[in-house]
């Protein structure tokens, strides 16, 4: 039964999110958002459940449809995909409980709900479905469709807020999607007219053959297909897109964008770049990591200097993806030790729980306070002290405190620079954790300030409390972050270790 | 030089054209247009690379199929937003402060 059960996890994971869409779509938000939270509820058992058989058994295959490749789809999972399927259900999980609370909490009925709330159900729901279909996908091709779902359903959600700032944000986001898609489909086209496949298994060992006399055409491919995703991934300097489109979005939205959507073409990027692309692309691995270490520099920089609470947040995801790229020409020279993807993947894991939980957080205090100014959040620890308590253990994650997952991430990836002698990278993730707790103990310095009328204040936005649940949910992704270093660690770097 | 070949290299070209328009041109109608031509320039380099011998390759046809599936949804979800923009705004650019007021 379970080994049945285990062999439908992977087609599960992309139908169940898919119909719960399509289903909470047509029910509307009271029923759909009941809907979608009990759907995802089960795909976290199901990927809970295939990364325990991955652990013990190795990667899963399901040919869709009963049609392998090369005219079928294939869906594959190892270790990786796995662990990037675990963060997605259980962050998607505990931000719609979130969400549910944080929607509702304007309506006088069950059956009013805001606009913002209206159409998040159905359009998280694709876009669940969307990065669950990317992280099991085996073949290029397909990798750019999942890629398309995923962006357009978070468009969609962009553009939900409603007002004509997040209307332009929405589309100034489609428009930096499509030009990173079409890069990459354009890469894709000239590697198929090369190699004569789109499956990275049979990718992999045609392009290391060629290797010694790589072609311009298969080079130029490369590059178009990295440059495309690092679009996508708002490495600095692409990253002019994400700070309006994150930062303006209703906070459920923010927090799904921030935690998870960024990871799914960052995923590509490692997944590409240290399989099939290796031998073409080795020569250029220092760039991503001048980029990512130039990111992490002016990301926190631009948070420090952010007036508005949520583009603070903003900034400092822009700041915390720079430390997934400068890992790459690390991986490629590694050999011994912890294998630095799985290094890569729990610096991964800990930004999506700490972000996830820090956007929630300053959605909350937002709200509390009806205005988005970092200087408006004085007297917020007498009146919310359980949300800036998650606000402050996402920041220790962030910064990269002990015990916290970002700290054994950022530990692991100093301890690998130290290894190879790459002083001028430790130097920047020491600098990185530095500028963090600058921009994160900016809020904490004016939460504690103890304003003469805060008391007065507080009577007056008495009505605009959150819900306990939202707060509580906000509360375990962070309280998950700080757990995941001294439990979670361990089992996930062992299931992802060795699986690229 | 043979039809895939050229078929290819106008795709190029035409990818080019529409990359740098996307990039250029500010008017918004004008910016979904030009994707619209970059996409059906990846396309027909997917296409005329893959004829092998003058035989057509039939895998590639079918992925432009969905090619194409994927650049209708984005050229609605596009026209869809720019004409919430023009009815909340009257504007048909986007802003130009967009990026970094804080």
């Amino acid at each position: 039964m379970i080994e049945h059960l285990t062999h439908l996890a992977l087609p599960l994971l992309i139908l169940l999110p898919l119909t719960s869409a399509a289903l909470a779509f047509a029910l509307g938000p009271g029923r759909g958002a009941s809907l979608v939270i009990a759907s995802s509820a089960l795909q976290l058992l199901l990927a809970l459940l295939l990364a325990a058989t991955i652990g013990s058994a190795g990667p899963s295959h399901h040919a869709a449809g009963g049609w392998g490749a090369p005219l079928g789809i294939d869906l594959v999972a190892d270790g990786l995909a796995a662990a990037m399927l675990l963060l997605t259900q259980g962050v998607a999980l505990a931000l719609f409980v979130f969400a549910r609370g944080y929607f509702h909490q304007d309506s006088q009925d069950a059956d009013h709900w805001a606009p913002a709330g209206r159409y998040f159900w159905p359009l998280a729901s694709f876009l669940v479905a969307g990065m669950n279909a990317l992280y099991l996908s085996e073949d290029i091709f397909n990798l750019y469709v999942t890629l398309e779902l995923v962006g357009l359903a978070a468009v969609g959600l962009v553009a939900s807020g409603g007002g004509a700032t997040q209307t332009a944000a929405a589309l100034r986001y489609l428009f930096a999607a499509i030009l990173g898609s079409g890069a990459y489909l354009l890469g894709v086209a000239l590697l198929y007219g090369s190699y004569g496949s789109v499956s990275i298994a049979a990718l992999t060992p045609a392009i290391a053959a060629s290797a010694p006399a790589v072609t311009t055409v298969a080079l130029v491919a490369a590059l178009l297909m990295v440059t495309g995703l690092l679009i996508k991934s708002a490495l600095f300097p692409f990253h002019f897109w994400l700070p309006p489109a994150h930062g303006g979005s209703p906070a459920p939205v923010s927090a799904l964008l921030s935690a998870l959507v960024v990871k799914a073409s960052i995923y590509l990027v490692l997944r590409l770049w240290l399989g099939p692309l290796q031998p073409l692309l080795a020569p250029f691995a220092w760039l991503p990591a001048i980029l990512g270490a130039s990111a992490i520099l002016w990301g926190s920089w631009q948070a420090i200097r952010a007036e508005r609470l949520k583009l603070l947040v903003a900034y400092s995801t822009v700041a915390q993806l720079g430390y997934l790229f400068i890992a790459l020409p690390l991986a490629a020279a590694s050999t011994t030790g912890v294998a630095p993807v799985a290094i890569v993947t729990l610096q991964a894991v800990a930004h999506g729980l700490a972000k996830a939980a820090m956007f929630a957080a300053a959605g909350i205090i937002l709200h509390a306070t009806g205005r988005d100014r970092v200087s408006d959040v004085a007297g917020i620890a007498e009146r919310l002290p359980l949300t800036l308590f998650t606000f402050a253990l996402a920041g220790v994650s962030l910064m990269g405190l002990p015990p916290s997952g970002g700290f054994l991430a950022k530990w692991l990836l100093i301890d690998l620079a130290l290894a190879q002698g790459q002083w001028w990278l430790v130097a920047v993730i020491i600098a990185g954790g530095l500028l963090a707790a600058v921009y994160i103990f900016r809020v904490l310095r004016q939460a504690f300030l103890n304003l003469p009328e805060a008391e007065i204040e507080a009577e007056h936005q008495k009505a605009r409390v959150v819900p306990r649940s939202a707060e509580w949910a906000a509360f375990a992704l962070a309280a998950s972050s700080i757990l995941l270093g001294i439990f979670g660690g361990v089992p996930l770097l062992q299931l992802v270790g060795g699986s690229v | 030089m043979t039809t895939g070949l050229l078929f290819a290299l106008t795709g190029v070209v035409l990818f080019a054209a529409g990359a740098a328009a996307l990039l250029l041109v500010d008017h918004l109608l004008r910016r979904v247009l030009a994707f619209n031509i970059m996409g059906s320039g990846a396309c027909l380099v997917l296409v005329g690379l893959a004829q092998r011998n003058g035989v057509p390759d039939p895998v590639p046809q079918a992925m432009v199929l969905t090619g194409i599936v994927v650049a209708v949804a984005a050229t609605g979800l596009a026209l869809a937003l720019i004409r919430r923009l023009h009815a909340q705004t009257g504007a048909t650019t986007l802003p130009r402060d967009g990026a970094d007021n804080d």
